[in-house]
């Protein structure tokens, strides 16, 4: 086999030191009735070429945004990545190490690890970041535990203006802890959350709150505003948000978060059809910090004094608490925290800055232009950042067909929020100004 | 792995100014900020990243990558981690664009390739494991066993027993076990192992019940020791109407040999980045998903890809838990997976696990006069010594483990399982060449001579790494957990 | 009352004066845990039962639960142990103390042991 490298010589040898005639010998302690007696139902082993060929072809399957371009996001972004990103996560040291146990062989995952660590909390504005949740979703959803854990508190409550799926995984993760969930209606005329419209619960019971900034629909919060009607009652303050959005936006230490999470995967992170990418989770505070999920790498020195990196506060974790531990996450997504870091050290203070203006003029340039579309409007009116909401009395799932057609990805129709007419688009620093004209022209000939 | 000198963080090599990484011009009318987005919302200072230029960015990071030990660099007996090779071809095929850069959310039509991707690892990864059906989204083996034992609690409600609430795990079990079911609302109760590694069924016996509502089990367990009593065990807890989780972190010992559902097990999580070799990143991602029997398939978390016609589409089961992750899970890293069932085929796939564990054994054999052995018998795909004859001349596992680095090793798995003492978990996976495996027992025969004669080149150690034993103390009693700021 | 040392099952002592009972760890569960790099008290005025958890104790592989000895307020922690942690293993019997327990009435101790008896069933252990 290509990948298993012992010669039959090899193989006799070692079953003479075990004083054994066959490999199946050691396999005698499972009842014979429960061992397959045939092959797994499998198909039979491709060479590496035609591996490569069936991959091809499975590729051509599928229309992909190297030649499709794409208004679409929703928590799936399409920015330009720098190439050094690849050759860096390619190097062996990187890809084929696992968690950094043995901390004196693993300086460089450690040490680039807390450089995330770092980097992280200085865009959220908070004390501490830990080393990535499994994405944005999971992050938040651990977060409101901990909410409910520090507060001792058994209620959260949600935006409706939360992604979608988002809302569903948090719901899944509190309803098997017996956490009550309630939510805050939006305003359908600016599209965000009315802090002065927040009535009918308990604030007293509540862990925390969470806000989504932007939110779903691409709107800016009145993030403050929520965060000190919480505060006032003794709960926590979640924030959700977008990385590259922050580099223009408030950071949420400066609006008083507790909790910040999110999604990495616009922070150089391929697409890939929705995963892998990395939530991250900050906090601030040194009780909030000792109660954080996952693994967190901290500074120390070696016995010669020279500074060295390791995994620490690791009693918080599942190896050492069991069933006590903050959470069950073991391995993470370290990887994409790499290339998040990458992500941010190469573009640096300046081309992160950028990246998030060109969304912003970019996203602003394609508004205004379907907006002189007649039939479409804007729905709602508090500002935006990379995402807007347009609304036409047309049917967008069938446009899309169209103009994939012609090799352009529509926004997403958001008729799964029960807003029939309404579509998401999503516009970033890759699109040109030729594309966005291209695709004004489409959709007038399509509406 | 040379390098002595530190690293400096690459904040410390910014230089105000210096750019890494150009955009295109705008090439749209620019608005002045604040008419876009008013003042309230905006940030007063911008954030403080690092000004590199990229060949700095490289320079930083490949200095960083040699300071690492990785399966490219040297043998990693990682035990419970499956640290094989992971075949390049893998990432070259799954960087193809019609893989890595497609939108969750295009149309089904437009993405029918990696549909069938995911359809067909779901049937395979459904034939190994003997059972019914597969949900590819759990993020990795602990998300996973999020995912079963939700789904595990869900299939008791609906029968109308929710009051069963207790999950047996055995005292040999990983910590994510237990910590999984408390973030179920599980209470766990602890199943002692018995002399020969396995459950004891006795205690078992007595500890199943109306309010049992499982048995998480890993088999192979932890001490890499199958459990030969396991249809008794199924029996058992099926009798008291629980259900059976298998954690698959050990399934490089079973492939194509014997299947977890013919054991009787009900839900199965895989570790995709162990036995499907989809490399390991330093940490992650991985990627947990599971198969279970068709009373659960029902229950199983969506959407999940399903054939009709000559079309796939994606579908949410009857009683779905709803949904445990964004989009589908770890779709990359499914290719990889995928790509390495492709490149096994069946004969291939038993193949790895009669290596796996005629190495593990052979390097068992030749380790246990220098090492105690707690169980005697054949092992697995890894086994377990115990430093407990080096402690008692002043030398504990983890300065065998520091004393390994030296020599060029990733240590073995250590202090885990918790019921061995001085634990030393031992896995060499089937892709390292016998000469190798020889060499480490060299290395570990030194290693249980050099206890015996000069202690403290052990508890001294390790010397020749990039850095030297770090104080771990000191970073948990005053955290410094990021960069100040310049 | 006396102020002589006595000490649980749990490898905790305890001091008694009057209704006060000042709680820490014996020198034994300091040695094995190792360095402690982290306590987590309970807050003033906080009411414990006898046999709560109600403190832990963490060194960096292992955590270690303190049960009260005796049901009543906590009335005084011991604030140095916030920054240094590692008192308890310099002086666990002294400066490493815990927390003071204000009990109803007087303390039950008849179950405690005291020096001889614990080096004893340290012996068992
Ligand atoms: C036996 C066992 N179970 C579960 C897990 C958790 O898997 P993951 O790290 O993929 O979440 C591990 C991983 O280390 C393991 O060894």
């Amino acid at each position: 086999m290509r990948y298993i490298p012992l010669t039959q010589d090899e193989k006799q040898e070692m079953l003479d030191v075990l004083g054994i005639a066959s490999v199946q010998e050691l396999f005698d302690d499972i009842p014979e009735h429960i061992l397959l007696d045939q092959d797994l139902e499998l198909p039979e082993a491709l060479s590496e070429a035609e591996l490569v060929k069936h991959f091809r072809e499975l590729a051509k399957k599928n229309s992909d945004l190297s030649s499709v371009v794409s208004f679409m996001g929703a928590g799936a972004y399409d920015h330009l990545t720098p190439s050094v990103i690849k050759h860096i996560i390619g190097r062996g040291e990187f890809l084929t190490a696992y968690t950094p146990y043995q901390a004196e062989i693993s300086q460089g995952v450690l040490q680039s690890t807390f450089e995330y660590q770092s980097l992280i909390a200085e865009i959220t504005g908070m004390e501490v970041a830990n080393a990535s949740m499994y994405d944005g979703a999971t992050a938040l959803a651990e977060a409101c535990l901990m909410s409910c854990a520090a507060t001792r508190r058994e209620l959260v409550v949600l935006p409706s203006t939360l992604h979608p799926e988002w809302q569903e995984v948090v719901k899944l993760y509190l309803e098997n802890q017996d956490v009550q969930i309630a939510y805050l209606p939006y305003d359908r005329q600016t599209g965000i959350i009315d802090p002065n419209a927040v009535g009918g619960i308990n604030w007293s019971d509540v862990a925390c709150v969470v806000v989504q900034q932007p939110n779903f629909f691409g709107l800016l919060e009145n993030a403050a505003a929520l965060g000190e009607l919480i505060h006032e009652h003794g709960g926590l303050f979640i924030m959700a948000v977008d990385p590259i959005s922050l580099s223009l936006l408030k950071s949420p230490g400066e609006l008083g978060a507790d909790i910040v999470v999110g999604d990495g995967q616009s922070l150089g992170n391929a697409m890939g059809f929705g995963g892998p990418s990395l939530g991250f989770f900050a906090a601030s505070g040194s009780k909030l910090i000792r109660r954080m999920p996952g693994r967190v790498v901290g500074e120390t020195v070696d016995t010669e004094g020279k500074r060295g990196f390791v995994l620490t506060l690791q009693t918080r974790e599942q190896h050492i608490r069991r069933e006590k531990a903050t959470s069950n996450i073991c391995s993470n997504q370290a990887l994409n925290a790499l290339i998040a870091a990458i992500y941010l050290n190469v573009l640096g203070k300046v081309g992160y800055q950028e990246v998030g203006m060109q969304c912003l003029q970019k996203a602003n340039y394609f508004k205004q232009r379907l907006l002189e579309i007649e039939g479409l409007s804007a729905p709602f009116s508090a500002p935006s950042f990379r995402e807007f909401v347009i609304q036409g009395d047309v049917d967008w799932a069938e446009i899309n067909q169209r103009l994939l057609e012609q090799g352009f990805l529509g926004g997403l129709p958001l008729d799964g929020c029960g807003l029939a007419g309404h579509v998401l688009f999503s516009v970033t620093e890759a699109r040109t100004k030729e594309e966005m004209d291209t695709f004004i022209t489409l959709l007038r000939g399509l509406i | 792995m040379a390098t002595k000198k530190v690293v400096p963080l690459i904040i410390e090599r910014s230089t105000p100014g210096r750019r890494g990484y150009r955009l295109p011009e705008l090439d749209v009318p620019e608005i002045p900020l604040s008419q876009l987005i008013p003042e309230e919302h905006l940030r007063t200072e911008p954030a403080e990243l690092p000004e590199v230029s990229e060949l700095e960015v490289v320079r930083h990071y490949t200095q960083l990558s040699r300071l690492n030990h990785g399966v490219d660099v040297g043998f990693y007996p990682l035990g419970s981690c499956t640290m094989k090779y992971n075949p390049r071809v893998h990432e070259d095929v799954t960087s193809l664009p019609g893989f890595a850069a497609l939108h969750p959310y295009q149309p089904e039509s437009s993405v029918q390739g990696a549909m069938e991707l995911m359809f067909n690892l779901s049937e395979y990864l459904a034939v190994i494991s003997g059972l019914e059906a597969t949900t590819l989204q759990p993020a990795a083996g602990a998300h996973g066993e999020l995912a079963g034992l939700m789904v595990i609690k869900a299939f008791h409600a609906h029968n109308g027993e929710s009051h069963r609430n207790e999950m047996l795990i055995p005292d040999s079990a990983h910590g994510t076990n237990p910590a999984s079911s408390a973030m179920v609302g599980y209470k766990v109760i602890e199943v002692p192992s018995d002399d020969r590694g396995g459950v004891d069924v006795e205690a078992l016996k007595k500890l199943v019940g109306p309010n049992t509502a499982g048995l998480m089990l890993t088999n192979p367990n932890t001490l890499g020791l199958f459990d030969e009593n396991i249809c008794t065990i199924s029996q058992i807890v099926h009798d008291a109407g629980g259900l059976l989780y298998y954690d698959g972190a050990n399934a490089n010992a079973i492939l194509g040999i014997v299947r977890p559902g013919d054991m009787g097990f009900d839900v199965v999580h895989y570790n995709l980045h162990k036995t499907f070799s989809t490399p390991h990143g330093g940490g992650g991602p991985g990627s947990g998903p599971i198969s279970v029997s068709k009373e659960l398939a029902p229950f199983l978390p969506g959407p999940i890809v399903q054939k009709e016609g000559d079309k796939y589409v994606f579908a949410t089961p009857e009683h779905s838990i709803g949904r445990l992750k964004s989009f589908y899970g770890h779709f990359l890293v499914f290719a990889k997976a995928y790509a390495y069932i492709l490149s096994h085929g069946p004969k291939g796939l038993r193949e790895v696990s009669e290596t796996a564990v005629l190495h593990a054994n052979y390097m068992m054999r030749r380790l246990q006069d220098v090492y105690y052995l707690p169980v005697d018998r054949h092992c697995k795909h890894e086994f377990v010594l115990s430093g407990m004859w080096q402690r008692d001349m002043g030398v504990r596992t983890t300065d065998i483990a520091k004393r390994l680095l030296d020599y060029g090793y990733h240590a073995p798995t250590v202090y885990f399982p918790l019921i061995v003492d001085e634990a030393i978990m031992i896995e060499p996976t089937e892709t390292e060449p016998k000469s190798t495996l020889d060499e480490f027992i060299e290395a570990m025969r030194a290693i249980a001579q050099e206890a015996k004669e000069y202690p403290e080149n052990l508890t001294s150690a390790p010397h020749h790494t990039p850095v030297t034993r770090l104080d771990e103390s000191r970073a948990a009693r005053q955290p410094i957990l990021r960069w100040q700021k310049p | 009352m006396s102020e002589k040392i006595l000490y649980t099952k749990e490898h905790e002592w305890v001091v008694v004066k009057d209704n006060i009972v000042r709680v820490g760890i014996s020198d034994y569960a300091q040695n094995e845990l190792g360095d402690v790099v982290f306590v987590d008290l309970p807050e003033l005025g906080d009411v414990v039962e006898e046999g709560e958890g109600f403190a832990v104790v963490e060194s960096v592989k292992a955590v270690s639960d303190i049960y009260a000895p005796v049901s009543g307020e906590i009335v005084t922690i011991n604030e140095e142990l916030e920054d240094s942690p590692e008192l308890i293993n310099e002086s666990p019997l002294d400066r490493g103390w815990l927390v003071e327990i204000k009990v109803d009435g007087v303390a039950q101790t008849g179950d405690l042991m005291n020096q001889q008896e614990y080096e004893a069933f340290l012996k068992g252990v």
